[in-house]
C-alpha cells in the first residue's frame, strides 16, 4: 500500500500531469488579469489551493483548477519523493540532480518569499525627512496624544481589519472608548453642498465630518488605484458622548480634547519604522528631447543613521535600487506639486524587506548550471557517436 | 552542374548585394545629401531620411510615395522617394495635399468619408486617398468619430476593426499635419522674408510686451504685429512638430528645438508664453524665471541653423537646383564646426542602412534558397542543396550584418521592441538550421532556416508599419546588461522553440503527404527535435529566471505573476513536460511530433498574444491585426496536430516504406 502510494508519488507520469496543469493555472490566471486586475488574479490562482475561472461576463460553466500553492507543493514532492525512491547517484545523471536541487531552491525561495517579503512605499518631497514608510494597502485608525513639548507623541494605532460596524474599541492609553458606527473599505469624502445635499445629514457631528458627505464606493481591486477607507466613529469619555466623527484617508488630522489632553484623529497608510532616517535631497526627472518619454528619474538621497554614526548621500534610480540594513530601496514614482505648494520634487521609494532574496540567484544558477551539464553530456555523446 | 552551378547562383546574388553597397549620386536636388542631415523626434536624432520612411510607412504602409496608385507597374506610375515626398509636404503643401498618399482599406470607414470607389480611368485605386479628397467635412467625421471612441472606449480590447481604422487614419492625418508645419506655418510659402519681416517687428513689439507686463503703457499696435508671427509659430510648437534645430553648443548637448521655439527665442520665448497661456501645470515658472526670460526677451540672437533650413526649403520651394544643394552643402559645413561628427556620422549611417534594407535583402534570399532546399527532396540531386546552403550562407551573412549595424546604431544589444525581436528570432533560427544542417546534411535544417527566416521578415515589416523601430528605451528598461542577456536568452528560448515546432510540422506534412520521410529521416528528425528542445529548456529557463533577477533589481519583485513573464514560464514548462513525456517513455516519435507543434502555440501566446491583453509591464503596442493573424495561426497548428495523430500506417510515407519492406 505504502509502496504505491510511494510509486505513484514518484512517478514520471505524476510530474508531467503537474506541468500541464501548472501551465494550465498560468494561463488561467494570466486571462483571469484582464478582468480581476493582477492583485485579486494572484491570490485567486497562485496563492490559492484551488480556483476556477469564470468567462468575462459569463454565468456558463467555470473550469476548475488546483492553485499555485497545490501544483507547487505536489511538484515539489513529486521531486523529493523521486530523488528518494527512485533515482540512483550516477555522473551521467549529475545534470538533473544539480537542476533539481535549483528548482527545490527556487520553489521553496518563492514560498518564503510569499511568506515573508514587506512591501511598503516612501514618499517624501524634496527637504524632507523620513523615518518610516507606510503600507500601500493596508489603513490604521490612529490616535495621537499630545505629550507636551519634551516628549513623544502617544500613538494608538488601531488596523483597519478592526475597524468594523458595531465594533467598541478600548485601549490603556486612551482615555475614551471608540465606537465605530460606520465603516467603508473605499469611500469619497466630499464638501457638504447646501443645495444638493440638503436632505442628507452631514457624515459626523464634529470635526470636518460635520461639513461633508463620505460617498461609499466598489472597492478597486486593480493595482493602478488604492482604497481610500472611511469611517464615522463615536467617542465615549466614561458613557458620555463627545460627538461623532468622520474619519478618511482623504481628510487631514483632525483635532479634539479628551481626558485634559489634546488628541489628533488620523485614518492614514499603516507605518513601519525604520532604526534610520532617509532625506529627500534632490530629484532628477529627465525626458528624451521633444518627447514625455521618461529617460532617467533619480533621487539623491541621504542616509542618517545614528546607532551606526553614518551619514552619507546616495543616488537611487532606475534599476540601481539601494540596499541598506535589510532593506531595498527602489525608485518607484516621481512628481513635482503645484507651484503655489512650493514646486519642489516629490518622489516615492517602494521600499522592500525580503530575507530570502537571494534563493532565486543561488537557484538559477545552480538549475542553469545543471542544465548545461547535462545537454553538454548528451551532446558530447551524439557528437562522439557521429564521429565514430 | 554540380560543380559550377550553386558557386555561379550565389556569385549573382552577391553581386547584386554589393551592387546595393554602391551609394548612388544625385542627378538634380542633392536628395540623398538632404536626406543624411540630422533631425530629432521620437526623442532621438536620425536621417532626415528615417523621419521621411517612417512617416510615409505609417501613412501608406510603403517607404515609397506612389503618386499613381491606380497605374500598374508596368505603367511606370511617378514615384518619389520618402525624402523627396517629406520635403515637398514641408515646403509645397499645396501640391501634397493633392497626392493620394493616405491608405485606407476598411470598406465603412471609406463609405463613411465618401471616398471614391477604384476607377483607374479617373485614377483611383480604391485605397490610396489625399489630404483634399477627405475634405472639410471627411475631416471632422473623422475627428468627432475618433474622439467619441477614445472616450466611450478607453480600453483597446474594445474596439471593432473600423475604430481601430478610424483612429489610424486619424493618427495619419493629424501626423501629416504636423509635418506640414515642421519648416514653418503652413499658410506661408517661403521662411526667409517671413523671419526678415518677423525681426523688424520684434525691437518694438518686445518693448511693447514689457511694458505691458509691468503694467505701463503699452503700443498696441507693435505688440500685435509681433504677436501675428509668435502666435503662429507657437502653434507649430503645440503640435509637436519634429525638432529641426540642433543646440549652438552642438554635440554633447540634447537641446534641440522645433522650427517655432527657436524662431520664438529670438522675440518671447515659447516657454515665456506657454507660461502665460497656462498650457499645463508642467509649463508654470516661478517669478525670478519669469523675470529672467523678460530679460531675455528680444536679446536672443536667431539660431543660425534657422536661416540655413530656411535657405533649403525656400530653394526646393522655388525649384532652384543650384541654390539648394549650395545650401544643403553649407549646412553641412556649419554642423561640422559646431562639433557634431558622431551625430552626422551616425545620421549618414543609418541613412545608408535604409536603403541598404539588409534584412529585406535576406528575406528574399531566404525564398530562392527554400525553393532549392526541396528541390533536394525531390530529385535528391546534391547540386540544389549545395545551392541552397550557399544562399543561406549569404543571406545568414547579410542579416547577421544587419543586426549588428542596427546595434551599433541603436548603442544597444538586438532585442530592443517586438520589431527587433522578430528579427532576432529569425536571425537564431537560422543559425540553428544552419548548425543541423552541418550535422545532418539532409536539406531539413536549410528548411527550418529558410522558412522562418523568412515568416520572421513578414511578421517584422508588419511590426514596422507602426513606424519608427528604433524608438528610445524607457527609463525602467533603459539597461544594456539586462537587455543583453534577459532579453537575447529567452529571445533565443523562443527562437529554438519555434525550431523544434518546425521541425515537427516538416516532420508531418513530408510523412503525411509525401514519400520523403524515409525511417532514417524521422529518426533524424526526431533526434533534432529532441535535442532542439533541450536547449530551447536551457534558454527559456536561463532567460525567464533573468528577467525574474532584473524586476528584483528594478523593482524588488523577483516574480511579479506579469503577463509577459507567465507567458515565458509557460514555455518553460512545456519544454520541461516534452521532456519528462519522453523519459517516461509516455510519448515516442509521433507524440513528440504533435507536443513540439503545441509548443509553436505556446511560444507565439507569449510572443504576442500577451502583448494582446493589454495589460502589465511588457504590454508595448497592442495590435489588433496582431490578433486576427494569431488566431489564424493556432488554428494552422491545431489542424497540423490533427493530421500528426492520425495513424501513421495511414500516412503515405510509412505506406511506402511498408510496401518496399
Amino acid at each position: 500500500m505504502l509502496k504505491n502510494v510511494f510509486r505513484f508519488l514518484s512517478s514520471l507520469k505524476l510530474t508531467v500531469v503537474l506541468l500541464a496543469l501548472g501551465i494550465a493555472v498560468v494561463f488561467f490566471g494570466t486571462l483571469g488579469q484582464t478582468s480581476d486586475g493582477l492583485y485579486v488574479a494572484q491570490q485567486r490562482y497562485f496563492r490559492s489551493w484551488f480556483a476556477y475561472w469564470t468567462p468575462h461576463n459569463a454565468s456558463f460553466p467555470w473550469i476548475p483548477l488546483p492553485g499555485g500553492y497545490l501544483v507547487g507543493t505536489l511538484l515539489l514532492l513529486n521531486l523529493m519523493v523521486a530523488h528518494f525512491t527512485r533515482f540512483k547517484w550516477s555522473w551521467a545523471k549529475s545534470g538533473i540532480f544539480l537542476t533539481h536541487i535549483g528548482i527545490i531552491l527556487l520553489l521553496v525561495g518563492q514560498l518564503l518569499t510569499d511568506m515573508l517579503a514587506r512591501e511598503s512605499i516612501m514618499n517624501f518631497r524634496e527637504g524632507e525627512t523620513r523615518n518610516y514608510s507606510e503600507s500601500s494597502l493596508d489603513y490604521e485608525l490612529t490616535f495621537l496624544g499630545d505629550a507636551g513639548s519634551n516628549s513623544l507623541d502617544q500613538v494608538v494605532a488601531v488596523p483597519a481589519s478592526r475597524v468594523t460596524p458595531g465594533a467598541e474599541i478600548q485601549h490603556p492609553l486612551l482615555p475614551f472608548t471608540v465606537r465605530v458606527r460606520e465603516s467603508y473599505e473605499n469611500a469619497d469624502v466630499r464638501a457638504r453642498g447646501p443645495m444638493i445635499d440638503s436632505n442628507r445629514p452631514p457624515a459626523s457631528t464634529q470635526g470636518a465630518g460635520a461639513r461633508a458627505i463620505l460617498e461609499p464606493r466598489p472597492a478597486n481591486r486593480t493595482m493602478d488605484e488604492r482604497n481610500v477607507p472611511a469611517a464615522v466613529v463615536e467617542l465615549l469619555e466614561g458613557g458620555r458622548s463627545l460627538g461623532t466623527w468622520a474619519a478618511s484617508g482623504g481628510l487631514r488630522s483632525q483635532e479634539f480634547e479628551s481626558g485634559g489632553k489634546s488628541w489628533r484623529l488620523e485614518y492614514r497608510p499603516g507605518r513601519e519604522y525604520k532604526p534610520f532616517a532617509l532625506t529627500l535631497m534632490k530629484t532628477t526627472h529627465e525626458v528624451y528631447p521633444g518627447t514625455d518619454t521618461p529617460k532617467n528619474f533619480q533621487s539623491r538621497v541621504r542616509i542618517q543613521n545614528l546607532d551606526a554614526r553614518e551619514d552619507r548621500e546616495v543616488d537611487i534610480y532606475m534599476n540601481n535600487p539601494l540596499r541598506y540594513s535589510g532593506y531595498t530601496f527602489f525608485q518607484y514614482q516621481m512628481g513635482r506639486e503645484q507651484l503655489a505648494q512650493g514646486g519642489r520634487g516629490t518622489s516615492a521609494l517602494q521600499v522592500v524587506q525580503n530575507p530570502s532574496w537571494l534563493a532565486p540567484y543561488l537557484g538559477c544558477g545552480i538549475v542553469g548550471l545543471g542544465l548545461l551539464v547535462q545537454f553538454g553530456i548528451h551532446l558530447g555523446k551524439f557528437i562522439s557517436r557521429r564521429a565514430a | 552542374m554540380n560543380r559550377w552551378f550553386p558557386t555561379a547562383f550565389v556569385a549573382v546574388f552577391a553581386f547584386w548585394i554589393l551592387g546595393a553597397l554602391m551609394p548612388r549620386k544625385d542627378a538634380s536636388f542633392a536628395l540623398s545629401e538632404f536626406g543624411r542631415l540630422p533631425v530629432v523626434f521620437n526623442g532621438r536624432v536620425q536621417p532626415f531620411d528615417s523621419l521621411a520612411r517612417n512617416s510615409l510607412t505609417q501613412i501608406r504602409e510603403k517607404d515609397k510615395a506612389n503618386l499613381d496608385p491606380a497605374k500598374g507597374w508596368y505603367e511606370s506610375p511617378r514615384v518619389l522617394s520618402a525624402t523627396e515626398w517629406l520635403l515637398t509636404v514641408m515646403t509645397r503643401p499645396d501640391l501634397s495635399d493633392g497626392w493620394k498618399v493616405f491608405r485606407i482599406d476598411h470598406p465603412e470607414l471609406k463609405a463613411l468619408l465618401k471616398l471614391p470607389e477604384p476607377d483607374p480611368s479617373r485614377g483611383e485605386d480604391g485605397k490610396h486617398y489625399s489630404w483634399n479628397q477627405f475634405g472639410s467635412e471627411g475631416l471632422r467625421l473623422i475627428d468627432e468619430n475618433g474622439r467619441s471612441i477614445r472616450q466611450t472606449k478607453p480600453d483597446n480590447s474594445q474596439r471593432t476593426t473600423f475604430d481601430n481604422a478610424l483612429l489610424a487614419i486619424q493618427e495619419s492625418l493629424y501626423l501629416y499635419q504636423r509635418l506640414k508645419n515642421t519648416l514653418h506655418p503652413q499658410d506661408i510659402s517661403a521662411l526667409g522674408p517671413e523671419i526678415a519681416a518677423y525681426q523688424k517687428a520684434i525691437p518694438a513689439g518686445v518693448a511693447a510686451f514689457r511694458s505691458r507686463m509691468s503694467g505701463g503703457v503699452i503700443d498696441t499696435n507693435a505688440l500685435t504685429v509681433m504677436f501675428a508671427f509668435s502666435e503662429r509659430y507657437f502653434e507649430t510648437v503645440r503640435m509637436d512638430t519634429p525638432l529641426l534645430v540642433p543646440p549652438i553648443e552642438g554635440h554633447g548637448s540634447d537641446a534641440w528645438s522645433r522650427m517655432g521655439d527657436a524662431l520664438l527665442d529670438a522675440g518671447v520665448s515659447s516657454s515665456l508664453l506657454k507660461h502665460l497661456m497656462r498650457v499645463s501645470p508642467q509649463d508654470e515658472l516661478s517669478p525670478a524665471k519669469v523675470a529672467a526670460e523678460l530679460q531675455r526677451a528680444g536679446t536672443v540672437p536667431l539660431n543660425p541653423a534657422v536661416g540655413a533650413w530656411a535657405r533649403m526649403g525656400d530653394a526646393y520651394h522655388a525649384g532652384q537646383v543650384e541654390d539648394f544643394n549650395a545650401a544643403v552643402r553649407d549646412y553641412t559645413a556649419y554642423l561640422r564646426t559646431l562639433r557634431m561628427d558622431p551625430a552626422l556620422t551616425k545620421a549618414r549611417a543609418e541613412q545608408g542602412f535604409n536603403a541598404f534594407a539588409p534584412f529585406s535583402k535576406a528575406a528574399s534570399i531566404y525564398i530562392v534558397a527554400f525553393l532549392f532546399g526541396c528541390g533536394f527532396w525531390f530529385n535528391f540531386a546534391e547540386w540544389s542543396r549545395r545551392t541552397s546552403l550557399y544562399l543561406v550562407v549569404l543571406a545568414f551573412v547579410v542579416h547577421t550584418g544587419g543586426l549588428i549595424f542596427r546595434m551599433w546604431l541603436e548603442g544597444r544589444p538586438p532585442v530592443t521592441n517586438l520589431y527587433s525581436s522578430a528579427i532576432f528570432i529569425g536571425w537564431g533560427s537560422v543559425g540553428l538550421g544552419l548548425i543541423l544542417e552541418a550535422f545532418w546534411k539532409n536539406a531539413v535544417g536549410l528548411a527550418v532556416a529558410t522558412v522562418i527566416g523568412f515568416a520572421t521578415q513578414i511578421v517584422a515589416h508588419n511590426l514596422a508599419l507602426s513606424g519608427d523601430t528604433m524608438v528610445m528605451m524607457r527609463a525602467v528598461l533603459d539597461t544594456n546588461f539586462w537587455l543583453a542577456t534577459h532579453v537575447v536568452i529567452v529571445t533565443l528560448g523562443y527562437a529554438s522553440t519555434f525550431v523544434a515546432g518546425f521541425l515537427a510540422v516538416l516532420y508531418v506534412i513530408l510523412g503525411v503527404a509525401t514519400k520523403v520521410l524515409t525511417p532514417t529521416m524521422g529518426r533524424s528528425l526526431a533526434r533534432m527535435v529532441y535535442g532542439i528542445i533541450c536547449f530551447a529548456t536551457l534558454f527559456s529557463f536561463i532567460g525567464t529566471v533573468l528577467g525574474g533577477i532584473w524586476a528584483d533589481q528594478s523593482w524588488g519583485r523577483f516574480w511579479g505573476w506579469d503577463p509577459k513573464e507567465n507567458g515565458a514560464l509557460i514555455i518553460v514548462l512545456w519544454n520541461a513536460l516534452i521532456l519528462h513525456a519522453r523519459w517516461g517513455g509516455m510519448v515516442k516519435e509521433q507524440g513528440i511530433m504533435n507536443l513540439a507543434i503545441v509548443g509553436n502555440v505556446v511560444t507565439c501566446w507569449s510572443w504576442f498574444g500577451t502583448n494582446l491583453l493589454g495589460i502589465g509591464l511588457h504590454s508595448y503596442g497592442f495590435m489588433s491585426g496582431a490578433f486576427t493573424a494569431l488566431l489564424i495561426f493556432i488554428g494552422s497548428q491545431a489542424v497540423l496536430i490533427a493530421i500528426g495523430s492520425i495513424p501513421q500506417e495511414k500516412w503515405r510515407s510509412f505506406r511506402a516504406a511498408a510496401a518496399k519492406g
